[in-house]
């Protein structure tokens, strides 16, 4: 879709004091090549160790050392290309992009300038309220990470760890179709999950092996395209939001007041909240890119591609796909299920000759519900597919109602065991035995006199007497068969 | 016997392996030799020690009968190759004392066939340079000296060329039997021309680069200095691998070289490009050619005048693709990891000082004149150009090639040596002109080798080149080695 094409709904304008404004958005996505050894080195990209633990004579950029591009990160990359359903390009170059930095042993990056591995992609987006939004990929690139310099460590000096220096980075650059926060924060989740599908990078912010730098601009609805900054190196989804709503408001303001938006490079501050100037477009570098002598044209075949291709997983859409179709699940529970692969993995494991509606409640609701409280990914959940499907079992067959499983629940989730063999040993089996429920009936009612009166006059009040029956019962009695006695001895048919 | 320096390495070789003669005995004359001619600057650093325990090790492995190809020979190193162990500075201050933790693959090559380590040799800092007069360890002398009309010596110094000046003027003053040289626009050749040694820039991708200080990546070729055809031809054999850390070197199959040497060249096309007749070319130099294309006519080769039409734009277009490399390739000098650090007010202080005086005044010319072809604004119009030419340069020898050529042969250098400090004091163009002849080899990554011709009228060498297709050295040694044997061999006579 062109930029011109496709205008915000005006439900995601922002309104100012001359009034309604859309907000453009691109992002920079860098994120790590899941791989073992660095793009062009043999050493390791293991996270952690001493500081420069994992750095050869070629990370150092030592006299004389040449690059040796790492072929597993050239099949990470197409790998992406190809999750992105994005053209792959048989044929790119490596450019070194050159400054002067202490943490950049070599003086230049490599990176890929003109002719990137990949090219055009799509990257498809379920928004809130079932509307899907398609945002283009221009382009994915291998280059190079920097090493870290450390200012803190001394008053006086500067220390470099060289851990990172050299590890593989894709970048893959969104066009400019997002329209609001909402949709990048959707973009960069969205990224986040075909990345981990693939294997082809962790997705751990945390860890800074996946960061966004977010273009911004701001312009009347549908019209010119407005000056854009770009908020460098952001760490979390959350923090893409907020610093887009800052930026936006903040370039408003700026036009508004009747003044003109320059072209910068800025930072956004997470304890503020607030995005600031670093550099502007004056300052920018001159990288003087050129293709590096030291490596001939990353060339590969057509066939190489087709073999990694059909060794790519089930991908995200189409897993949401199949699982409507297959599961009748809702779209909507079919995006959760599929955020993850091994969440969905799971959810198949459960759904597998069970009703698939009932498990995709338990599997979101429940189980979902309880690890996002504890912080737990699915690979920690304490409840097993197999526990699960245990659980849902139980109430098809009628041995326990809802409620008693949502306890059985709890107790699988903190001491672990078969639940059949809880529902036996803790008897928490329903009773299903009408003599046992008619006595517990009779009790009530005799106890109860006066409440017998008013539910005669109102029948909602048979709630009142299906709880105590419950408690007495401890839980256990069949629902629909305290129902059907109450009502028969409240004479309420 | 007299004297071992004088002994060819194919002798030393077949000598040592007849046990007439141990590695210990050669090694100790050439470490005397080297002594007794420090006057010439050609060792930056001497390596005795490591020498005598190699010969030592040679000598067991000879008498193990596990001798290598190269066993017991000792052999000056440029400094421009990392050693493991040993300082290694390119030459120039901002390396300071480095001492690489790893060897070049190249001269691991050459120790895993049994070769010795007399030490390091001077040349033009980071390799810039065509007199050798650039290196932070100050000029080498030419064992060469003029001639006066009358028949004496004119003590005025000469320069050994460059950048591989101490490689090619310890060949020539028999400080070492071979060295390793590089060559990214002449650097090889020239100096070979300007001593009366045999000096072969192989096919871009022949040798490894790793290890190898870089000057321009693209241009940057390994190669050996001998004093006989026979000898290149041996060294090469060593020199030549495909290395996996390397990935612009090419996997084929290394020939015996030596093999080839002394191998007719009936019928072999010889292409003569008249591009190469340059203004103001001395007459010495044009006869010396004529002379060499009647000796290849005489020994069975077909001679045909060839058009190579783009040469005269090799020159300048080198001159912007080879400083782009470099601006880049010595961006890593910056004080940070190794070598020198002047220290300053804050990073890009330091980075400044630090640059300012480790680099000396060619190599911050032509890394200012990289930055600014690299430039935003500059890029299309020099670098993007210069990189047009460089295909039409190639261009033109495929073309040349695929209508039967097998070899070119041209003039060297437009000069013999000249005197030191002669061209260095003004309009640098001036030196770049020495690599005339020999750039467009570089641009086009073919083999060049140059062969001592014949003397001129003041009792200075002069060579000749031959240019070859893309890996087929061995035509270069067959053909060398009838200019060679035409020519004669030429050896300065000792005044130091």
């Amino acid at each position: 879709m062109t930029i011109a094409a496709r205008t915000a709904k005006p439900s995601q304008f922002l309104k100012g004091a001359t009034g309604d404004w859309e907000v453009v958005i691109g992002l920079e996505v860098h994120a790590q090549v899941a791989s073992n050894a660095k793009l062009f080195s043999g050493a390791s990209t293991a996270f952690g160790g001493a500081p420069n633990d994992h750095v050869s004579l070629v990370d150092a950029a030592m006299p004389g050392m040449l690059p040796v591009i790492n072929e597993e990160c050239v099949a990470q990359a197409v790998r992406t290309g190809l999750g992105l359903e994005a053209q792959i390009n048989l044929r790119s170059v490596f450019d070194r992009k050159n400054y002067f930095y202490p943490d950049l042993p070599q003086g230049y990056q490599i990176s890929q300038y003109k002719s990137p591995i990949v090219g055009e992609g799509i990257v498809h987006l379920d928004m809130e309220g079932g509307e899907t939004v398609e945002v283009g990929v221009e382009r994915l690139h291998l280059e190079q990470d920097a090493g870290k310099s450390i200012h803190d460590l001394s008053p006086t000096s500067t220390y470099v760890d060289l851990n990172r220096s050299g590890v593989a980075l894709m970048e893959i650059v969104s066009k400019p179709d997002m329209r609001s926060a909402d949709e990048a924060k959707a973009y960069l989740s969205k990224l986040r999950t075909i990345l981990r599908y693939l294997g082809t990078c962790d997705g751990d912010m945390d860890k800074g092996n996946m960061r966004a730098d977010v273009n911004v601009s701001v312009r009347k609805p549908g019209g010119a395209l407005g000056t854009r900054c770009e908020i460098k190196n952001v760490n979390s989804i959350r923090f893409v939001g907020q610093a887009i709503d800052y930026e936006a408001r903040r370039q408003i303001g700026i036009i508004e007041d009747g003044g003109t938006i320059k072209q910068e490079t800025r930072l956004f501050d997470p304890g503020k909240g607030e995005t600031r100037s670093m550099r502007s477009k004056e300052e920018a570098h001159d990288y003087r890119y050129f293709p590096d002598p030291d490596l001939l044209p990353l060339e590969f075949g057509q066939d190489w591609v087709d073999a990694l291709k059909a060794e790519l997983p089930e991908l995200p859409d189409a897993k949401k796909a199949r699982f409507v179709s297959q599961y009748g699940v809702t779209p909507y529970d079919a995006m959760v299920l599929t955020l993850e692969r091994a969440s969905a993995d799971f959810f198949e494991e459960v759904a597998r000759g069970r009703d698939a509606k009932i498990a995709a409640n338990w599997v979101i609701n429940e189980l979902f519900g309880r690890l996002n409280k504890e912080g737990k990914g699915i690979e920690a959940s304490p409840v097993s597919a197999a526990q699960l499907g245990g659980i849902i079992d139980l109430i098809l067959d009628g041995t326990i109602s809802g409620k008693i499983a949502k306890d059985l629940f709890e107790i699988v989730w903190t001491e672990g065991g078969d639940p059949k063999e809880l529902v036996e040993s803790r008897g928490l089996k329903q009773v299903t035995d009408t003599g046992a429920i008619e006595a517990a009936v009779d009790a009530v009612i005799a106890a109860n006199p006066d409440k017998v009166e008013q539910a005669k006059a109102k029948p909602t009040l048979a709630g009142w007497f299906v709880g105590q029956v419950m408690k007495q019962t401890g839980g256990k009695a069949n629902p629909q068969a305290v129902n059907e006695i109450l009502k028969a001895k409240l004479g309420l048919e | 016997m007299t004297d071992l320096t004088a002994l060819t390495l194919a002798e030393a070789r077949d000598a040592l392996k007849a046990k007439r003669l141990t590695a210990t005995e050669l090694t100790d004359a050439y470490l005397a030799a080297m002594e007794r001619a420090r006057v010439l600057n050609a060792f930056v650093l001497e390596t005795p020690e490591k020498a005598r325990a190699m010969a030592a090790a040679s000598d067991a492995r000879i008498a193990a009968g596990e001798a290598g190809p190269l066993e017991g020979l000792p052999i000056g190193v440029k400094d421009l190759y990392c050693t493991e162990g040993v300082r290694t500075t390119a030459c120039s201050r901002i390396l300071g004392n480095f001492v690489p933790p790893y060897e070049s693959t190249v001269t691991a090559n050459l120790w895993a066939d049994g070769a010795v380590m007399l030490g390091k040799l001077n040349n033009d800092e980071f390799a810039m340079g065509s007199s050798n007069e650039t290196s932070a360890f100050g000029t080498v002398t030419n064992p060469w000296r003029r001639r006066n009309p009358d028949g004496s010596i004119d003590p005025t110094p000469l320069v050994p060329g460059g950048s591989s000046g101490g490689s090619s003027a310890a060949v020539a003053a028999r400080l070492c039997i071979g060295a390793t040289g590089t060559d990214t626009g002449g650097s090889i050749r020239q100096p070979a021309a300007f001593t009366g040694t045999v000096g072969i820039k192989p096919t871009y991708g022949r040798c490894s680069r790793w290890g190898i200080v870089a000057f321009a990546s693209s241009l940057d070729q390994a190669g050996p200095f001998a004093r006989t055809v026979r000898d290149a031809a041996i060294l090469l054999k060593s020199f030549a691998s495909v290395d996996p850390k390397d990935t612009t070197s090419v996997d084929l199959p290394v020939p015996d070289y030596e093999a080839s040497v002394g191998r007719s060249i009936k019928g072999k096309v010889i292409g003569i490009p008249k591009e190469y007749r340059v203004d103001g070319m001395p007459a010495e130099i044009e006869s010396l050619w004529a002379q060499g294309i009647e000796w290849l006519k005489a020994a069975g080769a077909e001679i045909r005048e060839i058009s190579l039409p783009h040469t005269k734009y090799a020159l300048p277009a080198y001159y912007i693709v080879a400083p782009a490399e470099a601006s880049s390739n010595l961006a890593r000098y910056d004080g940070i990891r190794y070598g020198l650090r002047v220290p300053g007010d804050d990073i890009t202080d330091t980075y400044e000082l630090t640059r300012a005086s480790g680099f000396g005044a060619e190599v911050r010319r032509r890394i200012m004149i990289g930055t600014y072809v690299l430039s935003a604004g500059y890029y299309d119009a020099y670098y993007v150009r210069a990189q047009k030419v460089r295909t039409l340069i190639k261009r033109d020898f495929d073309i040349a090639f695929a209508a039967g050529v097998d070899a070119v042969l041209t003039p060297a250098t437009p000069s013999s040596a000249f005197g030191i400090g002669e061209k260095s004091g003004g309009d640098p163009v001036e030196m770049y002109l020495n690599d005339i002849f020999t750039v467009t080899v570089n641009m086009a990554g073919l083999p060049g080798m140059v062969v001592p011709g014949g003397l001129d009228a003041k009792g200075l060498p002069l060579g000749l080149q031959l240019i070859g297709r893309p890996f087929e050295e061995e035509t270069l040694f067959q053909v060398g080695e009838v200019i060679e044997q035409a020519a004669g061999r030429f050896t300065p006579e000792a005044w130091w």
